[in-house]
């Protein structure tokens, strides 16, 4: 298992929606993605993306202005 | 004799271009009840109002956000695919065939954009034709009997473009001769009405859909269009990138000389938004007042960095203090203090605003 880290700081969704899902459509099921954000909005968009394609979040992590999102890649991947 | 029966191993296979409205969840879901297999596409060409304006103001983040296109991907139960397209997109904005609606909106070139964008993915994802919500007579460009059946053709899709809507009054698509979909069980509205859709969505059960027939793409909106406009004049060029078509999005613009404008935040969340770009711009805060973060952008000449400061001050909580204290900042440079009086309202001309 694998853990991939994105940077989405200073882009506003839907693009930290656009870099999620193209980190994870390079994954296997099981790795994780670590999606590092400003963008208050993701904490909707990402899980709303993930339970459309069957990945989950598994944690979310706001410090300040950053918002870290962690997306564990589904079976179907 | 033996009836012809469409062989497939699989079921057909149809992607839906998936705005976030009413008519792009009311065609998919309509094909869907056929037993197509039906995922969903939402282009991004960055000029989508979707989810940005509301992430940047922060007066706007107690109201529910949500990104309606995957909310229509969730109701259906179903992917969505959502394709960066900002790029490619470009020459549908700049150098548009078909010209451009009542603002800078291109919108017969972006369907046509968007059905050939969808028409590559099907053909590399194995997919069989293509879905979109439009409704003849609904829209002024894109939407006409005319249009549609060249926006088909142009696009490269030809009988793989299925409006279900509409397709009652549209000619015989490929999905129909071959039997995967039931003409009589698609639609044949037409006009601007909304009553067919919002009637369709009762029987489906959808609630709380987004407004019907909004506007979704900033460059139909005229004071956008205005400060685009703006921005390509004053350079010289149409070219843009992101940032550029973002900032537009954001703030007040001023254009108080030829050579430079300014870009005001109006309340906290813009502010922070700009704080990204301080390292891209000469900008300006004020010291001795709260008051907003100012960008200028531009080629500045003497006179114009007192002049802005003018500004800033006008737009601080000390518009009408004597003198206030401007923090400069250039982008090469320290920064240094300036003691200004703030500009009165009359030494504004409605003119500058953009």
């Amino acid at each position: 298992m694998s853990t991939t880290f994105v940077d989405a700081r200073n882009l506003l969704c839907p693009m930290p929606v656009i870099r999620a899902q193209d980190a994870v459509v390079q994954l296997q099921p099981g790795d994780t993605v670590q999606v590092l954000c400003t963008d208050p909005g993701v904490v909707h968009d990402i899980p709303a993306w993930c339970r459309v394609h069957g990945h989950e979040v598994f944690e979310i992590n706001e410090q300040g202005y950053e918002i870290v999102i962690h997306i564990r890649v589904g079976a179907g991947n | 004799m033996f009836a012809v029966v469409p062989f497939m191993s699989q079921k057909p296979k149809a992607v839906a271009l998936i705005s976030g409205g009413l008519d792009s969840l009311l065609a998919a879901r309509v094909v869907m009840e056929q037993g197509v297999h039906v995922e969903g596409i939402n282009f991004f060409t960055g000029f989508c109002v979707e989810g940005h304006t509301h992430a940047i103001r922060k007066q706007d983040r107690a109201k529910p956000k949500r990104n309606n296109a995957l909310w229509s991907a969730e109701q259906l139960g179903i992917k969505l695919h959502i394709v960066d397209v900002i790029e490619e997109y470009k020459d549908v904005v700049i150098n548009p065939k078909h010209g451009y609606g009542s603002n800078l909106n291109p919108c017969l070139d972006c369907k046509v954009f968007m059905v050939g964008k969808a028409c590559e993915w099907i053909e590399a994802h194995g997919f069989d034709f293509i879905i979109t919500g439009e409704v003849i007579g609904q829209r002024p460009m894109s939407q006409r009997k005319d249009t549609m059946q060249m926006i088909a053709r142009d696009s490269g899709a030809e009988d793989r473009l299925v409006r279900p809507l509409c397709a009652k009054n549209q000619p015989v698509t490929m999905p129909e001769t071959r039997g995967w979909l039931d003409r009589d069980q698609l639609y044949g509205f037409n006009g601007r009405s909304r009553k067919p859709q919002m009637e369709l969505a009762e029987k489906f059960g959808f609630e709380d859909y987004a407004q019907p027939a909004g506007g979704c793409c900033f460059l139909t909106d005229k004071q956008y269009s205005v400060k685009l406009a703006d921005l390509w004049a004053t350079r010289g060029t149409r070219e843009y990138d992101l940032d550029d078509i973002m900032l537009l999005k954001v703030g007040r613009h001023l254009r108080p000389r030829p050579n430079f404008k300014i870009i005001v935040g109006r309340e906290e969340g813009e502010n922070r938004f700009l704080e990204g770009y301080r390292k891209r711009f000469v900008h300006m805060i004020p010291r001795s007042h709260s008051g907003p973060l100012v960008l200028l952008d531009g080629e500045l000449t003497a006179g114009d960095i007192e002049l802005a400061a003018r500004l800033t001050a006008r737009f601080s909580k000390g518009r009408d203090a004597e003198q206030v204290t401007i923090e400069v900042k250039p982008v090469d440079a320290a920064a240094r203090r300036l003691e200004v009086k703030p500009l009165t309202a009359d030494e504004i001309p409605a003119a500058w605003y953009l």
